[in-house]
């Protein structure tokens, strides 16, 4: 009876938590099979301990390079998408212009667009084109599916701020360019670097968009849909542990100095 | 302080303006729009264009596209393909109700309950999203595995008689059903209900539960009429931003399902890579986008919340 009692009340405890454990599970079998020495070509039933995919993680042909190639587009299609994304952001809160609402129609529109549609028609353009299909049809396609984003989480921030600020700087003299680069700036950083990182991770995770316009390049999310066909080398489940693990150490690495610079304020 | 000693230099002050100087550049907004705008419009619009008028062209790849106005497409390619349709939607439903249902107590926690523990479960929710998600995606393939522990313990308290029974599992799997196909939809989308959710949950004042408990309210009482009407902006948007994606997606269908759980992504995408029929493929996509439009505008006039952007 206590249980029960126990239960009713710690009720939302135990359904989220369960909850998070299934948001992990996965998180987990792939950590644990990266340890895993299969007999066929498929990394699915335990066979034994070994660890020798950590020693050799680019032992399979082309995965390294699918890698790299992943990490390039990422930081091309970050900045690109920070870029322009930051501009219009900016352009919404600060300004009036005309076409405000076709303007905020056609930065809502790809977030609420099927990427599998977004990718087809993107396709029939680049073949219209005649365009060749590869690195730079790929960066094109995912500064596109980015910006959005952006711009979400730079408007967020640029409309919380407090525009007087601004009107002190340049009471106090400041010009244009001084105002924007010591008081705006500084203080829209933290949504211009939540936008970049959303954009990152987007990218570098992307595979329907990227699988339409790839022609015959391979990302690292391609390279393990092929290998899903032809058979999945323990290699992947170290790259993704390793992705998991770096992600979790940055985020408490910057939060342990977000909160050591905090304390040093007080 | 040497501001303010600079500022003692009234003869420096310009002579005052009309308009604050911020605003001097009248073309200035336009300037920062132009150059992510035109990446949207040749990129985004330009696209969708090309794709409405490959959907009514006919011809052959060898010969060359025409537009002729052929409408037929479309109804070759929903009489074609219904099933695929019907699917898409059926599962994205089910994935969308599913991520609900556990979404909402994992955001109660996390807005109300964690206390100290709040900052380390946001981690843990976003954090895999830095692992690919086809990765995850694979891993659930072990974790469903024929004769697996997860299918053992169905079998063993007799779920899978009833999934089998409403035809969601085939015997004694669970890889290669639907039920698979829901489950990874689920796990893929999850994250995209909880943050949402999270946020409107996070806004609410504590002290109004407080409140609903003064006025005698029991707690599924002041769930049901304060918490929940309160969260709706979180429902609306994490309810789209699951079905969405849900509906359009094609990777957990061909990883976990098998040819009876295809869904129009598949169709889409084997139209357009593989039988390289183009005309077809563009009028599916078309009909998709046009069907998902619909649904949504439809769901946010009902529901009421204008402001999602």
């Amino acid at each position: 009876m206590a249980f029960v009692n126990w239960l009713k009340r710690h009720l939302v405890v135990v359904a989220g938590l369960l909850t998070l454990g299934y948001l992990l599970l996965p998180n987990v079998v792939v950590t644990v099979f990266s340890f895993n020495k299969p007999k066929g070509r498929f990394n699915y039933e335990w066979q034994q301990f070994s660890t020798d995919a950590w020693k050799d993680p680019c032992g399979v042909a082309d995965m390294c390079g699918s890698l790299s190639l992943s990490l390039q587009i990422a930081v091309w299609a970050t900045l690109g998408a920070t870029a322009l994304g930051t501009m219009i952001a900016f352009a919404l809160v600060r300004y009036r212009f005309r076409a405000r609402g076709a303007v905020n129609s056609l930065i809502f529109l790809p977030m609420a667009m099927p990427e599998v549609v977004m990718a087809a028609s993107l396709l029939t353009l680049f073949l219209n084109m005649g365009a060749q299909l590869g690195f730079w049809t790929i960066l094109i396609a995912h500064i596109m599916f980015c910006l959005s984003f952006v711009v979400t989480a730079v408007k967020a921030r640029v409309m919380s701020m407090d525009p007087r600020l601004e009107q002190a700087a340049q009471d106090l003299y400041a010009g244009p360019l001084q105002t924007f680069l010591r008081v705006t700036l500084p203080i829209a950083a933290p949504g211009i670097a939540a936008g970049a990182l959303l954009a990152f991770a987007l990218s570098f995770d992307d595979f329907i968009i990227t699988n339409f316009n790839a022609g015959s390049t391979v990302t690292f999310p391609m390279f393990v849909w092929g290998s899903a066909q032809r058979g999945t080398p323990v290699q992947i489940n170290v790259i993704g542990t390793t992705m998991f693990v770096v992600a979790v150490l940055l985020v408490l690495v910057s939060m342990a100095l977000g909160n050591r610079r905090n304390r040093q304020k007080a | 302080m040497s501001t303010i000693t600079r500022a003692e230099a009234p003869e420096l002050t310009p002579a005052p303006e009309t308009k604050p100087p911020r605003r001097r550049g009248r073309w200035t907004p336009y300037w920062l729009l132009l150059p992510g705008i035109l990446w949207l419009v040749v990129f985004f619009a330009l696209p969708m264009l090309y794709q409405a008028s490959t959907s009514v062209q006919t011809g052959s790849l060898e010969e060359g596209y025409k537009v002729t106005w052929h409408f037929a497409t479309y109804w070759d390619a929903l009489s074609q393909y219904w099933p695929q349709f019907v699917r898409s939607v059926l599962y994205a439903a089910s994935a969308t109700i599913l991520c609900l249902l556990l979404g909402y107590p994992l955001a109660y926690l996390i807005a109300f309950r964690a206390g100290r523990w709040r900052n380390l479960i946001m981690i843990l929710v976003i954090a895999p999203f830095f692992t690919s998600f086809l990765i995850r995606t694979l891993a659930w393939k072990t974790i469903l595995a024929d004769g697996g522990p997860v299918v053992g313990a169905l079998n063993a308290l007799h779920v899978l008689d009833l999934t089998n029974w409403l035809g969601w599992t085939a015997g004694d799997r669970v890889l290669a059903t639907p039920l698979a196909v829901v489950c990874g939809l689920t796990y893929n989308f999850l994250p995209f209900m909880i943050l949402p959710l999270y946020t409107s949950l996070e806004r609410i004042d504590p002290r109004l539960h407080e409140a609903a408990g003064d006025l005698y309210a029991q707690p599924f009482t002041t769930f049901r009429k304060v918490t929940f009407p309160l969260s709706m902006p979180g429902v609306v948007s994490g309810t789209l931003l699951t079905f969405i994606p849900a509906a359009g997606d094609y990777v957990n269908a061909d990883l976990l399902g098998s040819t009876d759980t295809r869904m129009v992504g598949n169709v889409i995408q084997t139209q357009f890579l593989r039988i390289l029929d183009y005309p077809t493929a563009a009028a599916l996509s078309f009909i998709l986008m046009a069907a998902i439009l619909l649904m949504v505008t439809l769901y946010i006039r009902k529901s009421g919340t204008e402001d999602l952007v």
